[in-house]
């Protein structure tokens, strides 16, 4: 088997020449700047914190006090770290990807009923753009969201739910999952909420019968799904064609392998 | 203020628009003037001058409250039976009768004839010392804004403030007031809409935004006239009358001088599901109590926008704009007190949207004139791309200078991505001083023209306006109140369905019985 470039590709920042490794940075440090000698020092610290960073040569090429103590930079330079992408790790779709109408042909003739979905913003988090971008029939970037899809039952809560309602709505509807966005994450509301919420639900229900547990918003890093308790996390872009087809392939073509 | 109309709106479209924002608020006021709230009757023992919490930290007024309803409901008011109960002393004063009923040592009747006539006089004279001390406020920011100076010019630039601890805060504020903004604004702390209560004292510990206590009212009031001295300029502090404790939170801001207030007839129905009853009866009172106090509230309509579609929404905030001038003109505000909210939202991928920002911003402009519209930057739009977020608040600040808006909250190009750092200020602050000094009084020679996109967009709009409310009016009444409230009920705004039977707070809601007595309203309209 041939070793192509695709296979391990090493690979440097660009800038406008391939392998020149050119990036830019900003950042504050707690520096005067009032007078020329003061500045001097200032862009002294800043390149040399942009050294420490890998930038070999660094160009301090802006410098500007903020009020008497502090001072902003803009930093380019070139950076001496090579990327192994093949180090990186990534969760890839592991489902593929449905048109609304094969997700509702799937659910028609997996589940030979509509699929109920009870979806919210838990904790005092009053964002629901998250929430409603998928599911609101508006949608997002283009999609029309879950209430779009015929064969999907979409009961939307809104925001500031608390889990044991979550949990109530959840068993009135029979869901079969349950959609929760976070998008506050102060103090790592999102973490802890989250946990709180899937703590709740492996109580009120036995492991076979629980909805399934998905959660998203833009702060989320997508390997934390059993850290946190639930079957998916969904990151910052995700649409509801993607939330619709993974709710395929984990209700109803995994539900019908396992059988 | 731009006060020449350019839009060639049609004023019997205008008139007409007020009108039916006329007909729909009325009923809503009688609603409110028919009932009561455990809030509202809190913030009459606060400006009567009970404060302090128990060891608890439950606040004494709502242990008296909660022992008065207990024994007797309130449906004929707090002070009644309050004051009936220090007549037959039982008591010495306030606290120590919170304290005793806290611990079931006190009894409240209703009390009947000569003795309601007593303990109504004996109310009255503490709750027109505490509204007495509003009015001081309000001389005393007259007078600071006459000797240290006034905001040099118009948007005042408006800046948010938010780290959970009064401590940390106050530093960042008064820095913010060097850095150039006119207004501070203290952010709540995650979930205070939704307490019951208000907490007490200094407060170092909060979630995305710090609690609004009275002390902590006072601390910063106090910082930042020392800064107001420092900068030659008073600098105005902002704060939150919204949710559950309306009414509470509006009589402490007025004791402690805060200069605006936000403070929404609608937001906490929708956007926290608050119950529309208990919303529009707080709002009624606490309006009046910044009314009194010379506040300038700020309202809500940006937020429609953070939900629904910004271009088909655009009518539900003049809706939401038209409702709130009715509302708070009958509750006693002034023009000059009303900053109408709007927002910076049409996604920028959209055809002509800084032409629809433009027209929406020149349609409240004119449909106002009088009021220092309050312009909300970019917050749907903005990504984790903090250059092009950069560009399209300068399109915002742009809108606003060219449209003589009163109180521009300045946006920050990491909107999406953290709370703002030091360096997103001084950028975001750079880009509105380069647009207000570049365009300075372009708005005299801009004259969009008579029948184009600008001026057909605003009276579609306007048009649309007047449809939603004929449609809102002509909502089948489910009760006395009609229309409104079934609209909201309905998810007419921002496509949240709210019903007058559900909510928050909704068992804080009393019905007032014939009898009802409460001095603070009496003095604040005007009736004593």
């Amino acid at each position: 088997m041939s070793t192509t470039e695709q296979d391990h590709r090493i690979i440097r920042p660009y800038g406008d020449t391939t392998g020149d490794g050119m990036v830019q940075l900003s950042f504050t440090l707690p520096l005067s700047s009032t007078t020329r000698a003061q500045t001097q020092i200032a862009e002294g610290a800043a390149a040399q914190l942009a050294n420490k960073m890998g930038m070999d040569p660094a160009m301090v090429v802006h410098a500007k006090a903020m009020g008497p103590d502090f001072t902003f930079f803009v930093v380019y330079g070139r950076v001496n770290h090579l990327v192994d992408v093949d180090a990186v790790q990534v969760v890839e779709r592991d489902f593929p990807l449905l048109t609304p109408k094969e997700v509702n042909l799937a659910v028609r003739e997996g589940l030979r009923r509509r699929l109920t979905i009870v979806g919210g913003c838990i904790g005092t988090d009053a964002h629901t753009v998250g929430i409603d971008a998928i599911l609101n029939i508006k949608g997002f970037a283009g999609e029309k969201g879950l209430e779009y899809y015929r064969e999907i039952r979409v009961v939307n809560l809104g925001a500031q739910i608390s889990v044991p309602d979550l949990v109530a709505s959840a068993r009135e509807h029979q869901a079969d999952a349950v959609l929760v966005s976070q998008v506050v994450t102060q103090r790592d509301a999102h973490l802890l909420n989250t946990k709180e919420m899937s703590a709740a639900f492996s109580e009120a229900y036995s492991e076979a019968d629980r909805p399934l547990l998905i959660v998203g918003g833009p702060r989320f890093d997508e390997m934390m799904a059993s850290e946190l308790g639930v079957d998916r996390v969904f990151s910052r872009g995700t649409t509801p064609a993607e939330v619709a087809s993974y709710l395929v392939h984990a209700l109803v073509s995994q539900r019908k392998q396992d059988r | 203020m731009s006060a020449q109309p350019k839009l060639g709106l049609d004023p019997e479209a205008v008139r007409k628009a007020r009108e039916l924002a006329r007909t729909a608020g009325q009923p809503i006021v009688e609603l409110a003037q028919q009932h009561t709230t455990v809030s509202v009757e809190r913030a009459t023992l606060r400006l009567a001058g009970l404060s302090g919490a128990d060891p608890d930290g439950t606040p004494w007024v709502n242990r008296l409250v909660d022992a008065v309803r207990g024994d007797v409901d309130l449906d004929h008011g707090v002070a009644l039976p309050v004051w009936d109960a220090l007549l037959r002393g039982d008591a010495a004063d306030l606290h120590e009768l919170a304290t005793k009923a806290s611990v079931g040592s006190a009894r409240f009747r209703i009390p009947e004839g000569d003795d309601a006539k007593r303990a109504e006089a004996a109310a009255v004279e503490p709750i027109r010392a505490g509204i007495a001390r509003i009015d001081e406020r309000r001389v005393e920011r007259e007078r600071l804004i006459a000797t240290v100076g006034d905001a040099p010019r118009t948007p005042w630039i408006y800046l948010i403030v938010a780290t959970g601890d009064i401590y940390e805060d106050i530093p960042q504020a008064q820095a913010a007031a060097r850095e150039g903004a006119d207004v501070i604004a203290v952010i709540r702390s995650t979930g205070q809409s939704l307490l019951d209560f208000v907490p007490e004292g200094a407060t170092r510990e909060g979630f995305a935004g710090t609690y609004a206590t009275q002390e902590n009212f006072r601390l910063m009031r106090a910082a930042l006239d020392e800064t107001s001295k420092e900068l030659g300029r008073y600098v105005r502090l902002t704060n939150y009358a919204s949710g559950l404790c309306m009414p509470e939170i509006a009589a402490l801001a007025g004791l402690e001088r805060l200069d605006m207030m936000l403070n929404d007839s609608m937001y906490g129905i929708l956007f926290r599901d608050i119950n529309p009853v208990r919303t529009f009866v707080d709002q009624r009172f606490s309006r009046q109590v910044h009314a009194r106090a010379g506040i300038i509230i700020n309202t809500g309509e940006d937020n429609y926008l953070t939900t629904a579609d910004a271009v088909e929404a655009a009518h539900t905030v003049t809706v939401s704009q038209l409702l709130n001038e009715f509302f708070g003109r009958e509750a006693g505000l002034d023009d000059w007190q009303l900053g109408l909210g709007h927002a910076f939202e049409i996604n920028p991928d959209v055809p002509d949207s800084f032409r629809m920002e433009l027209a929406h911003a020149m349609l409240a402009r004119e449909l106002f004139p009088d009021a220092p519209l309050k312009w909300m930057p970019p917050t749907r739009h903005m990504t984790g791309d903090v250059f092009r977020g950069y560009l399209l608040d300068g399109f915002f600040n742009l809108v606003g200078a060219l449209t003589g808006q009163g109180i521009l909250l300045v946006g920050m190009m990491t909107e999406a991505v953290v709370t703002p750092w030091l360096s997103d200020r001084d950028l975001a602050l750079q880009n509105v001083r380069y647009v207000m000094n570049a365009v300075g009084d372009l708005h005299e020679d801009f004259q969009p023209a008579p029948d184009g996109y600008v001026a057909r967009r605003a009276s579609q709009v306007l048009g649309e306006s007047i449809d939603l409310l004929e449609r809102i009016i002509a909502h089948t009444p489910s009760d006395s109140a009609g229309g409104l409230l079934d609209a909201i009920a309905d998810g007419t705004f921002g496509l949240m369905k709210r019903p007058a039977d559900g909510g928050r707070g909704l068992d804080g809601v009393v019905r007032k019985a014939e009898g009802y007595c409460n001095p603070a309203t009496d003095v604040l309209e005007g009736a004593r």
